[in-house]
C-alpha cells in the first residue's frame, strides 16, 4: 500500500520542500491510531498501565507527523491528492486516497494535538474506571476516524469516517451507561445527528449524480461542477443537503440539542468530541466541499448564514442560565461553532477567517473543557452552586482556566481576539453588517457568562462538600500546554506577523488580512463591557441567581432552553414512539418473532425425529456390529490354550487338509 | 543303487516319527529332537531326488537346511536353559500362559 500511494500519486503543484515527504504518507497518520485501538482492543488488558500507552504512543507519533505535514505548507508547498483503487460498482469507480492541502494539514495538528492531550489527561481522569480499556479503545479509535474524514479525498470515504466518528461519539457519551441520563442522551446525540446524516448522503448522491455515477472524488466532482453544466438549483439542492449534516454534527439550530446532553460522557470526551473535533467536522465538510456551496443560489449560503446567527445567539443566552459548568461550556461550544459556519457563509474571504477560528477554538475550548474536568474531579459535582473559591486550592486549573476564559472572551492577545476580530473585519468588509451585529453582540454575551462561570467556580467562598485539592500531573500538564497553546496560536493570524495562517489555509487565491482598528477597539469594548457586566452581578455570591428576577419569564423561557427539546419530545418523540414505534414493536414482537419462534419450533421437531433415527437404526447397527464381535470373540477364545502343541495339531491338520483338497479337487 | 520309492517311504517314515514327536512329547528337549527328525527327513528326501534326477541343486539345498537346521537348535536350546532357568521344569505343556 505504501508504494502504491506514492507511486501512483499525481502531485498537482510540484514541490520539493522538507515536508513534502510526510505530505506524500499522510495516510500513516491515520493509520497510526487505527493500529493503536486494535492494539488495545487485543492486549490492552494484559499490558502494563491497561493499554493506554498504545494510544499515547500512536497519537503522539500522528502529532509528530502531522506537525511535519503541516511544515511543508509552512514552506510553500501545494496540495497533494494520490490514491488506490478500492472497488468498482458498475461504472462507479471508489478508491481510498489522500488529498492533502493546508486545511488539511492544519486540521490534522488540531486533531492530533488536542487527541494526545486528551489521552494524557485520561490517564488521570479516567483513573480506576472500569472500563478503562475500552475507553481508550474508542477515544483511538474516534481519532482515527476524524482523521479519515480530514484527509479523504473523497466522498464515500469521508462518510465512513463520518459516521465511525458518529458511533464513537455515541460509545462515550453512553460510556457510564448505567445512569439512565447517560444512555438516553447517547441515544439522543445518535439519532439527532442521524437526521442530519441523511439529508447529508443524499447530498453526496446528488454530487455523486453530477459524474453519471463514476467517480466520487471530490476534487473531480467539484472541476466537473465548474465546468457549468448543472443547473444552479441542482446545486443549491446538493448544498443544502449537505449542509444538512453539518447541522447534525456541528449541532446548529435545530439540531443542536443533542450536543448539551452529550455532556453526559466523561469530560475528556467533551473536551476531544464534543468542543474540539468532533463537532468541527462538520464546519470542515462545508470547507472541504466549498466550491459547491459558492455556485450555488445565493439563497443556500444566507441560509447557513440565517442558521449560524440564530445558533450563536441563541446558544450564547442559553450559557447564561446554567449551573452545569460543562453545559455553560457546551452552549459556548454550539455558538462558537455558528461563529466558524457564519464565517465560512461570508464566502471566501470567510474561509480563511472561519478555519481560523475553528483553530484557535479548538485550543481554548480544549483546555476549558478539561480545566473544567479537572474542578469536577476535585469537587465530585458538576453544579457551579457546589463549586466556589477553588482558586487557591488548585492554582494550576485556576490560571490554565484563566488564559482560556479570558481567550473565549476575546481578549487581547490571546487565541480569541485575533480569530474573532478577523470575522469581524470580513464581516465589514464583505458588508453583512447584520451578520457583524450578531457577532458583536454574541461576542459581548460570551465575555458576560465566561466571568460568570469563571466567578462562580473559582472566587467567592466553597459552597460544597469535597474536598477539593489539585488533580495529578497528568491532568495538570494537558492543561499547561493547551493553555501555552492557547497564547500562542493566534499570532499565526494576527495580520501585524503577516497572517501566515492566511497563506496556509484559503480558497483559490490568498486575501491578505488586514487589522482595523476601530473593528480591534470595537470588540475589545464589548468584550470588556461584557465581562465588567458579569463582574458587577457575580462579584457576590447571592442564593438565587441576580438574573433572574429582572429577566422575569424570559428565565424560564432560557431554563426551559426555548422549549425546544420538550416540544421535540411531545412533538416527534413521543408520537412516533407511542404510535410508528408501538406498531412496530407489536410487529416485531408477534409477526416476527412468531416466524422466527415456529421456525425455532419446527426444527426441533425435525430434530427430534432425526435424533430417533440416530439412536435406533444407526446407533443400532453400529452396536449390532460390535455385539457381534464380542460373541464370536467369547466363544472363539477357548481355541487359544496356551499349549503350543495342540497348535501345532492344528497346523498338521490343516495341511492334511489343504493337501487333500488340493490333490482332489485342484 | 536304491531304488527311489524305497527311499521316500523311508523319509515318510522317519517324518512321521518327527511330527509324532513333536505333537506328543512333553519334554521341550524332546520336541527339538523330533524337529530335527522332520528336517533331515525333508533333507532324505532332496538327496533322494537329486540322485535320480541327476541335478545337484537337491543336495545344495540339503546342505541349507543342515546350517539352518544347526541355528534353530542354537536358539532353541537356549530358549529351553531359560525356560527352565525360570520354571524349573520344561514340559511344553506347562508353558500356557499366553491365552485367553
Amino acid at each position: 500500500m505504501v508504494n502504491a500511494l506514492a507511486s501512483e500519486g499525481e502531485v498537482v503543484y510540484e514541490a520539493t520542500t522538507n515536508g513534502v515527504w510526510f505530505v506524500e504518507h499522510a495516510w500513516v497518520v491515520v493509520v497510526l491510531p487505527l493500529i493503536s485501538s486494535a492494539l488495545i482492543l487485543a492486549f490492552g488488558k494484559r499490558t502494563p498501565g491497561k493499554g493506554a500507552v498504545y494510544g499515547i504512543a500512536a497519537v503522539g507519533a500522528a502529532f509528530l507527523f502531522s506537525v511535519g505535514l503541516l511544515w511543508h505548507f509552512v514552506e510553500g508547498g501545494g496540495p497533494f491528492e494520490a490514491s488506490i483503487d478500492w472497488f468498482t460498482i458498475g461504472p462507479l469507480h471508489l478508491e481510498l486516497g489522500i488529498l492533502v492541502d493546508g486545511l488539511t494539514g492544519i486540521m490534522l495538528v488540531v486533531v492530533t494535538a488536542v487527541s494526545l492531550c486528551v489521552h494524557v489527561y485520561s490517564l488521570g481522569y479516567m483513573h480506576g474506571d472500569e472500563r478503562f480499556t475500552w475507553f481508550y479503545v474508542v477515544l483511538s479509535l474516534f481519532t482515527a476516524a476524524m482523521l479519515t474524514v480530514v484527509v479523504s479525498n473523497n466522498l464515500i470515504q469521508l462518510l465512513v469516517g463520518w459516521e465511525v466518528m458518529g458511533v464513537c461519539s455515541y460509545l462515550l457519551i453512553g460510556h457510564w451507561w448505567e445512569v439512565k441520563e447517560n444512555s438516553d442522551a447517547a441515544i439522543k446525540a445518535f439519532i439527532t445527528t442521524r437526521i442530519g446524516d441523511v439529508p447529508f448522503m443524499f447530498g453526496i448522491f446528488l454530487l455523486i449524480a453530477v459524474s453519471g455515477f463514476t467517480t466520487t472524488n471530490i476534487t473531480e466532482i467539484a472541476h466537473e461542477i465548474g465546468l457549468g453544466g448543472v443547473s444552479p438549483l441542482y446545486i443549491s439542492m446538493a448544498a443544502i443537503l449537505l449542509f444538512g449534516g453539518t447541522v447534525g454534527k456541528s449541532a446548529q439550530f435545530p439540531l443542536h440539542v443533542w450536543l448539551p446532553d452529550a455532556m453526559a460522557g466523561p469530560t475528556p470526551v467533551s473536551a476531544l468530541i464534543h468542543a474540539a473535533t468532533m463537532v468541527a467536522a462538520g464546519v470542515y465538510l462545508i470547507g472541504r466541499l466549498f466550491e459547491i456551496f459558492l455556485l450555488a443560489d445565493h439563497w443556500v449560503l444566507t441560509t447557513v448564514s440565517i442558521v449560524a446567527a440564530i445558533t450563536a445567539l441563541g446558544a450564547a443566552l442559553l450559557a447564561i442560565v446554567q449551573n452545569d459548568i460543562k453545559r455553560v461550556l457546551a452552549y459556548s461550544t454550539l455558538s462558537q461553532l455558528a461563529y466558524m459556519v457564519a464565517g465560512l457563509s461570508l464566502g471566501e474571504v470567510g474561509l480563511t477567517a472561519g478555519f481560523f477560528h475553528l483553530f484557535t477554538h479548538a485550543f481554548f475550548k480544549a483546555l476549558l473543557f478539561l480545566g473544567a474536568g479537572s474542578v469536577i474531579h476535585a469537587v465530585h459535582s458538576n453544579n457551579m452552586s457546589d463549586m466556589g473559591g477553588l482558586r487557591k486550592s488548585m492554582p494550576i486549573t485556576f490560571w490554565t482556566m484563566m488564559i482560556g476564559s479570558l481567550a473565549l472572551a476575546g481578549i487581547f492577545p490571546l487565541a480569541g481576539f485575533w480569530s474573532k476580530d478577523e470575522l469581524l473585519v470580513v464581516a465589514e468588509e464583505e458588508h453583512v453588517l447584520w451578520l457583524f451585529g450578531v457577532f458583536l453582540l454574541t461576542a459581548v454575551i460570551t465575555a458576560f457568562y465566561t466571568m460568570r462561570m469563571v466567578l462562580l467556580t473559582f472566587f467567592g467562598e466553597y459552597k460544597g462538600h469535597a474536598q477539593p485539592h489539585e488533580s495529578p500531573r497528568t491532568m495538570t500538564a494537558p492543561l499547561v500546554a493547551l493553555a501555552a497553546a492557547t497564547i500562542g496560536v493566534g499570532l499565526l493570524g494576527a495580520p501585524q506577523l503577516n497572517a501566515v495562517f492566511g497563506q496556509w489555509v484559503f480558497f483559490e487565491a490568498v486575501h491578505e488580512a488586514v487589522f482595523v482598528p476601530w473593528i480591534a477597539l470595537l470588540s475589545t469594548a464589548g468584550a470588556l463591557l461584557g465581562l465588567f457586566a458579569g463582574y458587577t452581578l457575580y462579584k457576590e455570591r447571592k442564593a438565587q441567581d441576580p438574573l433572574q428576577a429582572p429577566m422575569g419569564p424570559m428565565w424560564n423561557v432560557l431554563q426551559q432552553r426555548y422549549y425546544i427539546d420538550a416540544f421535540y419530545m411531545r412533538a416527534i418523540v413521543v408520537p412516533v414512539r407511542d404510535t410508528w414505534s408501538g406498531a412496530v414493536n407489536w410487529f416485531n414482537q408477534t409477526v416476527i418473532d412468531g416466524a422466527v419462534n415456529g421456525a425455532a419450533l419446527a426444527a426441533r421437531a425435525m430434530g427430534q425425529v432425526v435424533a430417533w433415527f440416530d439412536r435406533t437404526v444407526i446407533d443400532g447397527i453400529v452396536n449390532g456390529a460390535g455385539d457381534t464381535a464380542d460373541r464370536a470373540g467369547n466363544v472363539l477364545k477357548y481355541l487359544q490354550t496356551g499349549n503350543v502343541q495342540w497348535y501345532a495339531v492344528g497346523l498338521f491338520v490343516g495341511v492334511i487338509a489343504l493337501s487333500v483338497i488340493f490333490i482332489r479337487f485342484v | 543303487m536304491i531304488r527311489l520309492p524305497l527311499v521316500l517311504m523311508f523319509s515318510a517314515l522317519l517324518f512321521s516319527a518327527g511330527v509324532y514327536g513333536v505333537l506328543a512329547r512333553r519334554n521341550a528337549v524332546m520336541v527339538l529332537m523330533a524337529i530335527e527328525l522332520m528336517l533331515n527327513a525333508v533333507n532324505v528326501n532332496l538327496v533322494a531326488f537329486s540322485s535320480s534326477l541327476h541335478q545337484m541343486s537337491g543336495q545344495v539345498f540339503a546342505l541349507f537346511i543342515i546350517a539352518v537346521a544347526a541355528a534353530e537348535v542354537g536358539i532353541g536350546l537356549a530358549i529351553v536353559i531359560l525356560l527352565f532357568r525360570t520354571r524349573e521344569s520344561i514340559n511344553v505343556d506347562e508353558v500356557n500362559l499366553l491365552k485367553w
